[in-house]
């Protein structure tokens, strides 16, 4: 990486854009004639053509200070006889949008520069949209499938895939109403036949060893290279059912004693297809379901995608209605960091005592969400233009308002402080995070990390500062960041990020105050609603996890997306796992596991 | 001093053990913390995490909020003597089954004898292993007529027979969503009685605007009453 963080690239003389999209986007097309405008109407980005996209990437990189690769999705065009592949960088410098590049190849043929040789953090990402969409990644180094398993045939989100227990093409299904012939799938498709195998396929033909042989592809390290005792190397599988992997979710290492020397992180066990389930369902109908992804933070999920969506939908939230949202979203982020500080702290030994202060804590904030909005962790809160309810008249015998100032005033600042005092000095604590697991910044954004693993790295980087969105640019509040980048300073970061929630929650306290009785949505409820617009929209905003993005294309008038992506911060900030626990113990790799706080229903999606 | 840190969180912890005696204490002389309504109570409406903040399920149970949802129900009328049910307010016009996200709702509409559509379902299912709770059929239904329960103990020993909930299954009289959520019922109650008197009535030239519901009742209502 040439790019320095803290520098600014502008020359002197040179036009100055406000907007530095803008600007980056005329250097290019200057430099690259063949870059061109999408001429679809309403997308967003630039064209490229495959055999460019590499000395692009570099110049947007090196030269346009674009240093941060986002997001890597893949879209179905099969009228057109496409794919494309859509690229989301942004600028850590600048801050502001993204420079958006999408590149089309045939659908038959579809083979694009794989972008990891720049940015190692596209590894997954690119993994993910050959998994899903057969796009071939040219000099990747390890192009496996990532969600589905080897051996698996079709591309599951092209849109001529069909999913085994395939109905219709949208929701509602007709068999619902007024028919109403009730049946169980499972029935019509029962055991051994809810599968689908490629055409003439034998189940003899299973070659376990050679599918075995895939995942450890990669792994393999010449023993000649090392030095010291000639002991063998073993691979060891951690996972899927191991209680420290935080779910189902698999890391094979190659280790030299108790040192790792290689490890491959292996998912996908919770693999629902969450996205093709998007594609299916309506706009509205998809609210719950992104509860279901990181469901310890369900208010930022919703948060991201019905902004999404409003972009689609052209409308305005009331003032409460925002307000509100930030209440939830910050409350959200603390009850997000004290999960994952209590597990982090499990992992290191310190077995379940620190983790049920920390959600002792956790409980007030999710069962004050059940008052609100109906469910501890399936929320279902926010519609798009405002929120389903208002806050409630009371919660635990006393009037909102006097609870939410108890909370923020009181309970909460008065935990982190004590969290602060007894953890952060314990030798333990120290002993087993200080040093472990360190990602440089310039490595941290190399792989796209996001939220508190690129802020412990000293890139002091937050959507809610960046880009910001709601109404964050008026609250005062600081980014956390912390320069060593190992998982104490993880540890460190998250602890200032609740204090910096609380903060920002003070600020709101009398806004909700002023704002009592204010209607918190505008306009006519509907259930059956259809986006004015068509085109691509991206909501993005910092969750607990990190930053966490929705893409949406939808055709004009329609009723439910043609291409729904979800940017998971978990997912993607589990590229650096086997580049920061490589030389590290055994039991440190459970330790940076954890530093990475990542929620499996949004790993796997 | 090294080792000082592991002191102190040791302390912290051994303050937190002694605490979680003191309620003990508290109630000893009024028959112990379990099994003791008010004891139950102050634990349930904890204002600082102090002590013991855990209750013993299934003998204890934390109260439910009016707005907690669990699998659906059908609203009907107040039975009359003798019998389980009243009349269905479902008009089976099929909202909820077309709202409904992982579309776990079968609809079978009534039909006349001349063959034409009745408001009234002929028969109604809900598959509960696939309904998600998310409670869009209750916010969209115009006729209050599918609410969600707070009755979450649906356990039962075979799934395959038990858990698609027929019209039968699923009626239950309006006095026991009263009874379950007593504000938002009144609430609703108080918005029909609204939309029905505006309903049909034009409104005249300067005549004012006609009062809308009181606050209290918007705040208990999914998008403060817009949809009545």
């Amino acid at each position: 990486m040439t790019v320095e963080i803290f520098e600014s690239d502008e020359t002197p003389g040179e036009v100055v854009y406000e907007d530095p999209v803008e600007g980056a986007t005329a250097r290019l097309k200057e430099r690259f004639p063949e870059v061109q405008e999408d001429e679809r109407e309403d997308f967003s980005g630039l064209r490229v053509p495959p055999e460019l996209l590499r000395d692009v990437a570099t110049y947007v990189r090196d030269e346009l200070a674009f240093n941060y690769l986002s997001l890597i999705t893949g879209v179905d065009l099969i009228d057109e006889g496409k794919l494309e592949a859509v690229y989301h960088t942004y600028s850590i410098n600048h801050g502001g949008g993204a420079l958006v590049l999408r590149v089309h190849v045939d659908r038959d043929e579809p083979v694009i520069p794989s972008l990891t040789p720049m940015w190692p953090g596209a590894d997954f990402q690119e993994r993910e949209a050959y998994d899903m969409f057969g796009i071939r990644f040219d000099g990747h180094p390890n192009l496996r499938r990532i969600y589905m398993w080897d051996g698996f045939e079709g591309f599951p989100l092209r849109k001529d895939w069909q999913e085994p227990f395939f109905e219709e093409e949208h929701k509602p299904f007709g068999s619902r109403w007024p028919g109403g012939e009730v049946f169980r799938a499972e029935e019509r498709l029962p055991y051994g036949k809810n599968v689908q195998y490629p055409a003439g396929w034998e189940p003899q033909s299973l070659d376990f060893k050679t599918n075995d042989q895939e995942i450890y592809r990669g792994l393999s390290v010449s023993r000649e290279q090392l030095p010291g005792l000639k002991t063998e190397l073993v691979t060891v599988n951690m996972g899927p059912q191991h209680p420290s992997t935080h779910g189902v979710f698999r890391m094979v290492m190659t280790l030299d004693g108790e040192t790792i020397l290689k490890l491959h992180p292996e998912m996908g066990y919770l693999h629902r297809n969450h996205e093709k389930i998007g594609e299916r369902n309506t706009f509205i109908q998809n609210i719950p379901f992104t509860d279901r992804l990181d469901y310890l933070s369900p208010m930022n999920n919703e948060q991201a995608y019905v902004m999404a969506v409003e972009q689609l939908l052209g409308v305005e939230v009331p003032e409460r209605a925002e307000w509100i949202r930030i209440l939830m979203a910050e409350l959200n982020r603390i009850a997000n960091h004290a999960w994952a500080l209590g597990f982090l702290l499990n992992d290191m030994g310190a077995f379940q005592t620190p983790a049920l202060y920390f959600i002792t804590e956790r409980e007030s904030i999710v069962e004050f969400f059940e008052a609100a909005a109906g469910s501890r962790m399936m929320v279902n809160y926010m519609r798009f233009g405002g929120l389903a309810y208002d806050l409630p008249t009371e919660f635990r015998n006393m009037p909102t308002m006097t609870f939410l100032e108890k909370l923020i005033h009181d309970t909460l600042p008065s935990f982190v402080d004590e969290m602060d005092e007894y953890l952060t000095n314990n030798e333990i604590v120290r002993g087993r995070s200080i040093g472990v697991g360190t990602l440089t910044a310039d490595e941290a954004i190399a792989y796209s990390m996001s939220g508190p693993m690129l802020r412990a790295s000293g890139v002091p980087y937050d959507v809610r500062r960046a880009e910001p969105y709601s109404y964050y640019e008026h609250l005062d509040f600081d980014i956390a960041v912390r320069y060593n980048g190992d998982v104490y300073d993880r540890y460190l970061v998250r602890l200032e990020e609740m204090a910096q929630s609380i903060r920002i929650l003070k600020q709101v306290l009398p806004h909700l105050k002023e704002t009592q009785g204010a209607s918190v949505f505008e306009g006519k409820p509907q259930y059956a609603l259809r986006v004015p617009r068509g085109g691509d929209a991206y909501g993005r905003v910092e969750s607990g996890k990190g930053e966490l993005g929705f893409y949406l294309i939808a055709q004009r008038r329609a009723s439910n997306p043609d291409r729904y992506h979800v940017r998971a911060p978990s997912f993607i900030n589990l590229t650096s796992l086997g580049k920061m626990c490589e030389g590290h113990k055994v039991a440190d790799s459970v330790t940076i596991l954890g530093s990475i706080d990542i929620v499996l229903g949004e790993v796997d999606k | 001093m090294f080792g000082l840190g592991i002191i102190r969180g040791m302390a912290y912890t051994m303050k937190h053990f002694v605490e979680t005696y003191v309620d003990d204490f508290r109630w000893m002389l009024e028959g112990g913390r379990y099994r003791n309504e008010e004891a139950l109570a102050t634990r349930q409406n904890l204002v600082t995490n102090r002590g013991a903040v855990t209750i013993n399920y299934p003998e204890e149970k934390l109260p439910m909020p009016e707005r907690f949802r669990f699998v659906p129900f059908l609203v009907t009328d107040d039975p009359p003597p003798g019998q389980q049910w009243g009349h269905d307010w479902c008009t089976s016009c099929g909202i909820c089954a077309k709202v409904c996200p992982p579309q776990c709702i079968w609809i079978k509409r009534g039909k006349k004898p001349n063959g034409r559509p009745k408001p009234e379902p002929e028969e109604f299912y809900i598959d509960i292993d696939i309904c998600m709770n998310c409670g869009f059929c209750a916010e969209f239904c115009p006729f209050d007529a599918i609410k969600m329960d707070h009755d979450y103990e649906l356990a039962s020993y075979d799934r395959t027979t038990a858990h698609i909930h027929d019209k039968a299954r699923l009626s239950k009289p309006i006095s026991y969503w009263r009874e379950i959520v007593p504000r938002k019922a009144a609430a609703e109650a108080a918005a029909r009685e609204l939309a029905e008197q505006s309903k049909g009535r034009r409104r005249q030239e300067g005549e004012e605007e006609p009062a809308g519901l009181p606050e209290e009742h918007q705040r208990e209502l999914y998008y403060k009453g817009l949809l009545y």
